[in-house]
């Protein structure tokens, strides 16, 4: 079997990648510069020319790129090849304001595919696996780039998009499918719909799963490879840098490996912007240097997480990332406190909850209000009401200790709290209809 | 049968549920022998005895209510005062927990009988029998 998908990159020493990155930074801010105007006037108000550009030392002259310029930018204002050259557009969900378009020519298509055949080789895959991609199709990149890189690994790739999830169990048994892509909601949905059939995980061939484009929690990942009998995979990326497959996890699941032979990452101070030593906690920034048509130069990401060279035992030199602690606009104040719903799915899932939960923030009296309604089981059930109310004290008591302010938490019945065939819906927060 | 099964059925407090449950067992043709509702803001639990529990438990099953079968006894207490204390301080002198009651839709004149969920129910069987208070069967709650 296949340890790597392209080794000689994959275990580069780091002198040689820092070599291979400054050359590719050097042609692509020329690149940039003179077919992105957009980006020049950055530059140019910054001071900066291609020339100061000489190697992975200059990057940080260089200006950064947010959401608010690709929005301003929106459709064309960052492409860096006719559009003639280009043969794909992909985009974001747009859940957070305009969408984003992203755009490729074959060359992208190419690297892109083949960044996700890295993640699909490291989770074990080869020519013989089946592998069954559940992530939606069409302008979301989940399902095209772990389609893509399934082909190029050369697996049996079966195209379900998402949904119809008993079909989904259907074709993984009939078909014998081995490696499941999908978003970590769906995959928990979908053991739980394994289960609810009367199947149990030996009755799949499944072996690993690849999950991404929602943040999650290891205790999520113990969960789901459980029902589903499997080895669960991280895999990070977004559409503004080319989509999943940015960077991926090897056996060893202590961080995902950023592909930084076409992606040069940093971690900045989210205030002042300054470039931060690795192991800091910091904004993740995201440097293209080998995309043609929408190369990106500086991407802040709104990702916050820790950067790592520590000697990974899978051999990969490629530098590692840390789950991220949260998308900087998942992060909710709520009373003046910093709350990530990844803290509270930690806290569900350790006390024996499900991963189906639903956050509402709302304001009353001028107060902020939490409240969490979590999913019991049939099992977690009980005949005597202070029962009920003890677990759901507490829960609360909980995940007081966890955030340091106190939810209202209500169990709720098995199956009611809407599952997700792609991106769930975590977090409903009323207070913005204040506003 | 000197326990009695008692569905506990978890109803969240949104409205419409408790109908919803209830037409769930009307239309089965299975008949509510009593009932009680406990609850908060949130949620109920209704605790039911019903004239056919195997048909009840498989069609709460298959419509995904949450709920628990739970054995309960059932007392003949005497329809006068002092009835219920009686009970009561039958089962205190035996060191047993009641965890709740309720009672049976009258239909038998001079009787008022009685459900309890006790925390043990063996003693609380022996101590009412040595008191010579009817036990309620369970053939003869579902059929009341």
């Amino acid at each position: 079997m296949a340890k790597y998908w392209h080794e000689d990159i994959e275990t580069m020493p780091r002198e040689d990648m820092r070599k291979l990155q400054s050359e590719r930074l050097v042609a692509q801010v020329k690149h940039v510069y003179e077919h992105v105007p957009y980006y020049r006037d950055l530059m140019d108000k910054k001071g900066v020319k291609p020339d100061d550009i000489q190697s992975v030392d200059d990057l940080h002259k260089l200006p950064f790129l947010s959401k608010a310029d690709l929005r301003e930018a929106y459709p064309y204002g960052l492409l860096a090849t006719p559009l003639s050259d280009c043969v794909r557009i992909h985009s974001t969900s747009g859940t957070t304001g305009k969408r984003v378009v992203a755009f490729y020519t074959q060359h992208d298509i190419d690297l892109w595919e083949d960044c996700c055949a890295r993640a699909i080789t490291a989770a074990g895959g080869t020519e013989d696996d089946v592998c069954q991609v559940a992530y939606g199709y069409g302008l979301f990149t989940g399902g095209a780039g772990l389609h893509g890189g399934s082909h190029k690994v050369g697996s049996l790739t079966l195209p379900m998009s998402s949904g119809n999830t008993e079909r989904q169990i259907q074709f993984m048994r009939d078909l014998g499918a081995t490696i499941l892509c999908c978003t970590p909601s769906y995959a928990a949905y979908i053991g739980e719909t394994l289960h609810d059939m009367g199947l149990t995980p030996d009755d799949i061939k499944l072996k690993a799963g690849i999950f991404g484009a929602e943040p999650w929690t290891e205790e999520m990942r113990r969960s789901i490879e459980k029902s589903l009998g499997i080895k669960a995979y991280d895999i990070f990326g977004l559409t503004e840098i080319s989509g999943p497959g940015v960077a991926f996890e090897c056996a060893e699941q202590t961080g995902m490996h950023i592909n930084e032979d076409h992606f040069i990452p940093e971690i900045i101070d989210p205030e002042t912007g300054e470039v931060l030593p690795e192991g800091t906690v910091g904004e993740l920034v995201f440097t293209s240097i080998t995309k043609e048509a929408f190369p990106l130069l500086r991407y802040r990401t709104r990702d916050l997480c820790v950067l790592s060279r520590k000697k990974c035992s899978c051999g990969r030199t490629l530098i590692k990332m840390a789950k991220p602690m949260g998308r900087s606009d998942d992060m909710m104040i709520i009373r003046g406190v910093n709350v990530f719903p990844s803290q509270i799915e930690t806290v569900l899932i350790e006390q024996g909850y499900s991963p189906n939960y639903l956050i509402e923030v709302d304001r009353k009296n001028n107060t902020d209000t939490l409240d969490i309604s979590v999913e019991m089981t049939p099992e977690q059930f009980s005949d005597k009401m202070k029962d009920v109310q003890e677990k759901e004290r507490s829960l609360a008591a909980a995940i007081k200790t966890m955030l340091g302010i106190n939810p209202k938490v209500h169990l709720v019945s098995p199956k009611t709290i809407t599952r997700s065939e792609g991106k769930a819906v975590r977090v409903i927060d009323r207070r913005k209809l204040h506003d | 049968m000197d326990t009695i099964k008692q569905f506990s059925v978890f109803v969240e407090n949104k409205q419409g549920k408790m109908a919803e449950l209830t037409r769930l067992l009307a239309d089965a043709g299975i008949d509510l022998r009593t009932l009680s509702l406990a609850d908060t803001r949130d949620f109920g639990i209704l605790r039911i005895i019903v004239d056919q529990p195997e048909k009840a438990e498989d069609l709460l099953l298959e419509n995904g209510w949450t709920f628990k079968v739970t054995s309960v006894i059932g007392i003949k207490v005497p329809d006068c005062p002092g009835g219920v204390a009686t009970v009561l301080e039958t089962l205190n002198d035996a060191n047993v927990n009641v965890e709740y009651m309720y009672a049976f839709v009258n239909r038998t004149p001079g009787r008022a009988d009685t459900v309890v969920c006790v925390d043990d129910e063996q003693a609380a069987l022996s101590a009412l029998r040595s008191k010579n208070i009817e036990i309620l069967t369970a053939e003869e709650a579902y059929d009341i």
